[in-house]
């Protein structure tokens, strides 16, 4: 569908990082070796909820082998502000009483001592010696108890802000915010069905393979330097400062490969703590995150309770929505109700809108987002009531959507008014796909559709290219390569310089060697840095015309460049000739490119899935799935199918299998990777893809972030499916054999 | 402050190696600590993700559940043994031409698996390769390009022999 020709983008070069991802060189976190490295372990809560009264870490520090012993006390005692973090406001204060507890703990798991010994077996063993005495609190763990007026308080200091204003009010409700759009109850005075149900999600995770890492070094020049698995250098360094009380410019972080992070990679947790361990030991100190503490202690994603009240006339328009929803932030406020509240009605051109969104503390990890954070939840909500009003009305599902769906100047809930989008060309291509037109037969089988959306983020990216003698170029950028942006930005910096893909040579720098860059998240990298390196290569290109002007005696202006080619006239370079000549024409060139786009191109997705359901055991099983995603412009299709099958597939999971299960006392009970149980080989099908693409208008490509729509329409896509094979509609996440098995039941009663 | 150190020895990606250890320590961390071979990842320490897989006298073990002490005398192969000087192995080819690896932290346990597949079992099914590769956990790729690399390599092979 896309109408410009490009020689890179489109094409599927092996990545630039591919042989050190396979043969183990690349240097994940914990793979890092330093002269003197002494091995870090912390100390976490026992309770959910608890005042600390008092820690004795005497007996820890008399053990051979440990050098250092922290704890709250060590952190800097500073006047709390308010944080601009990547995923939200947060209190100073509650930023670093997540790194480390202060007077109370929160959740199991919280972060209360840690200790630096010669090895991990040692630092274990140590940490196991400190005393820590508790009085336990009465642990708040159901959102809608937690909003309510008697609840035990988490904190003693937090008041709920109301549509974006201090109220005062001592609360677990950290935010009630609300969007409107027309009149609802006009809107719903119009609709002939008017539905309203509501549903529950449950905590889930990020589930990456790799755990939480970070080295840090004090160093006796007063800097601190950080070594870490992180979605964002900059943001992490910027964290590490603030908790620690130091100017950012004290503190470096060296971006290690990240082994998947999914959004719970952005917050700091171990780094200031090796960072405050290496001033006391005067070494470098690692620390890697046992699994059961990367469930207890990371953030998870939000459980949630949302209500939808949908109305829509006989001919299939929907006329009113009125959405309640609320989200867990677990320990403290920041919360992803916002992001879902964008999200949830997206899709759809609806004239009569009323979101009510709160946020609430619960003594669980502190959340954090996770593959468009608060959408999925919000989807599952809303798609499955979109798919009831279409069986209501005896439309086809994709039918209705499509009467209903949002376009170029449509008005998101928030007032937003779209530009152009691809939220029908993703309908069109589920409804004409041979998936939907297969047919599916035997008994106990159904087939679900639905959409997701993310809105995706602009943001700044920084990147330089220097230009080599051998007409190759390299490419340093600020954007922590996740999955294979090192080439779907090198191929960008290649198609504007007329280069092949392995002509270019991308470094992922740390945070003292290359400008600002924010966070790969948002799906904002390809975006964002991609077209940072756009920008950079145009400097490039207008640095070397002045250089063949200077050759050829004439105007920069006179010199022209299209493909790979400089020419003024008659005369023509290649890249690489003039290349070679840049020492006599006045030495290095070097491009640099910044950008900060204020908004990016949101990207729609569509599932439809097939299931088979066994009504003996319960056991969702999927037949087979499809995935449609609006790419703007594919710069790497393989990686655009791949990031579309890996949301898939955590979508799949996130319906069917995982979550956190917790006793009364707020313990989690299923913390290991067997228990907790992500997807295998065995329990997704196929992921089938189709790329759509249309152009983002403002990208010198057209291209839209792909990373995280793709997450959002399987949960609905499924439960839908679930109906039509066996007449229920579930709507409590995740749909596991035990809940499909009651729906049964209580169907039969 | 450290238990006593037992003498370990054992090949290791065809060479003999000899190290001293406590006998708590794993499989997986003397490998990556002490021998420096990092490609074995940690991502779970109980056997639960297979990102520490090596295949040891033939079999492919989670290095995390074997003691250091327990590969006395045995022959190891971990991901840096597979290519051959500068030439990869198919199997490590066939993961970055089908675009199977994401984050790649999976990966080393996920090439070593499809070795151990392949050398017992040279024309896996789709389903005999989703069963081998159950034992892995991957969270970015949805497995399909896994799977797809898996026949590539097993192809391939194939064709060597023929």
């Amino acid at each position: 569908m896309s109408e410009r020709a490009y020689r890179v983008i489109g094409s599927r070069p092996v990545r630039h990082d591919g042989a050190d991802k396979v043969t183990g060189r690349a240097q994940f976190g914990a793979d890092i070796r330093l002269p003197g490295l002494l091995h870090g372990h912390l100390l976490r809560s026992p309770y959910a909820h608890a005042r600390i009264r008092r820690i004795d870490t005497r007996r820890a520090e008399a053990l051979p082998g440990v050098l250092a012993v922290v704890t709250a006390a060590d952190l800097p005692e500073v006047p709390d502000r308010l944080l601009e973090l990547v995923e939200g406001t947060l209190p100073l204060s509650y930023a670093q009483a997540n790194v480390l507890a202060r007077r109370k703990v929160l959740y199991k798991g919280h972060a209360v001592a840690a200790v630096a010994a010669v090895n991990r077996h040692v630092a274990e063993e140590a940490a196991s010696l400190i005393e820590v005495e508790y009085e336990p609190l009465p642990p708040v763990l159901d959102l809608l108890e937690a909003m309510r007026e008697d609840a035990p308080l988490l904190h003693e200091d937090l008041r709920t802000r109301e549509f974006g204003q201090p109220t005062g009010k001592l609360s677990n409700i950290a935010e009630h915010f609300r969007h409107a759009l027309g009149d609802v109850e006009q809107g719903f005075a119009q609709a002939e069905v008017i539905l309203e149900r509501e549903f529950r999600t449950a905590t889930v995770h990020q589930g990456y393979l790799e755990p939480q890492t970070a080295t840090a070094l004090w160093n006796q020049d007063g800097r601190v330097y950080v070594w870490t698995s992180t979605q964002g250098a900059f943001s992490a360094r910027e964290a590490i400062a603030w908790v620690l009380d130091l100017p950012v410019s004290q503190v470096r972080v060296t971006p290690m490969e990240v082994g998947g992070a999914f959004g719970g990679k952005i917050r700091v947790y171990l780094e200031p703590v090796a960072a405050l361990l290496s001033k006391k030991a005067g070494r470098p100190v690692k620390i890697v995150m046992p699994r059961r503490d990367v469930f207890e202690a990371t953030g998870p994603t939000p459980a949630t309770c949302i209500r939808v009240k949908m109305g829509a006339r006989a001919d299939g328009r929907i006329t009113a929505a009125q959405i309640w929803m609320a989200y867990e932030t677990g320990a403290f406020p920041s919360g992803q109700c916002g992001f879902g509240a964008l999200c949830i009605l997206a899709p759809y051109d609806i004239p009569n809108i009323l979101i009510d969104g709160y946020d609430v503390v619960v003594n669980k990890p502190s959340t954090a987002p996770y593959r468009a954070p608060g959408a999925t939840q919000a989807a599952f909500a809303a798609e499955s009531v979109v798919d009831e009003l279409a069986e209501r009305l005896g439309l086809d599902p994709i039918e209705f959507r499509l009467k209903n769906a949002a376009r170029e100047g449509t008005r998101r809930a928030d007032g937003l008014k779209y530009p152009r989008i691809g939220c029908v060309e993703v309908l069109e291509a589920m409804k004409n796909h041979p998936h939907y037109r297969a047919p599916l037969e035997g008994a106990h089988r159904g087939r679900g559709v639905a959409m997701g959306y993310w809105f995706n983020i602009g943001w700044y990216s920084s990147c330089t290219i220097s230009v080599n003698p051998d007409g190759t170029v390299n490419l340093v950028e600020g954007s922590v390569d996740l999955s294979g942006t090192r080439t779907s930005i090198a191929m960008q910096a290649a198609e504007a310089l007329g280069l092949r893909a392995d002509q270019v040579h991308p470094v992922v720098a740390d945070t003292d060697s290359i400008g600002p860059t924010a966070v790969t998240g948002g799906s904002r990298t390809t975006f964002a840095t991609g077209w940072a390196a756009w920008e950079a290569a145009q400097d490039v290109i207008r640095q070397m015309k002045e250089r063949a002007a200077l050759l050829w005696e004439v105007g920069p202006d006179q010199v022209e460049f299209e493909g790979g080619v400089f020419r003024a006239g008659e005369r023509s370079l290649s890249f690489r000739e003039l290349a070679e000549r840049l020492e006599e024409t006045g030495g290095p060139v070097i491009g640099r490119g910044t950008v900060n786009p204020s908004s990016a191109g949101g990207s729609f997705a569509g599932a439809i899935a097939d299931v088979e359901v066994d009504p003996e055991t319960g056991k969702v099983c999927l037949l087979r799935f499809t995935c449609v995603q609006d790419a703007g412009t594919a710069v790497h299709p393989g990686a655009v199918e791949g990031q579309m099958q890996g949301g898939s597939a955590q979508g799949i999971g996130w319906a069917l299998n995982e979550e956190y299960l917790f006793d009364p006392q707020g313990v989690m009970l299923n913390s290991s990777l067997l228990d907790y149980r992500e997807p295998t080989a065995l329990d997704v099908p196929p992921i089938e893809t189709l790329i759509v693409q249309a152009p983002e208008p403002d990208h010198p490509f057209g291209v839209r972030g792909v990373g995280e729509a793709n997450i959002v329409p399987p949960p609905a896509a499924i439960a839908n499916a679930i109906y039509r094979a066996i007449g229920v509609r579930l709507r409590r996440l995740p749909m596991k054999p035990s809940a499909v098995l009651e729906a049964l039941w209580s169907k039969e009663r | 402050m450290t238990g006593e150190k037992v003498r370990v020895r054992m090949k290791v990606n065809r060479q003999s190696v000899e190290l001293l250890c406590e006998p708590r320590q794993s499989l997986l961390e003397c490998l990556r600590d002490i021998l420096g071979l990092t490609g074995a990842k940690e991502g779970c320490n109980d056997g639960n993700c297979g990102a520490c897989a090596v295949i040891l006298d033939g079999r492919l073990v989670n290095s995390c559940l074997v003691l250091a002490v327990e590969a006395e005398g045995s022959e190891i192969i971990t991901i840096e043994g597979l290519a051959r000087g500068a030439e990869l192995d198919p199997i490590q080819r066939a993961f970055l031409e089908q675009g199977a690896v994401q984050c790649g932290f999976c990966t080393p346990g996920l090439i070593l698996a499809t070795k151990a597949l392949l050398d017992r079992t040279p024309d896996p099914t789709e389903g005999e390769i989703r069963r081998r590769l159950a034992n892995h956990l991957c969270r970015c790729t949805g497995y399909d390009k896994v799977v797809r690399a898996v026949r590539q390599a097993a192809a391939e092979r194939r064709e060597v022999r023929a």
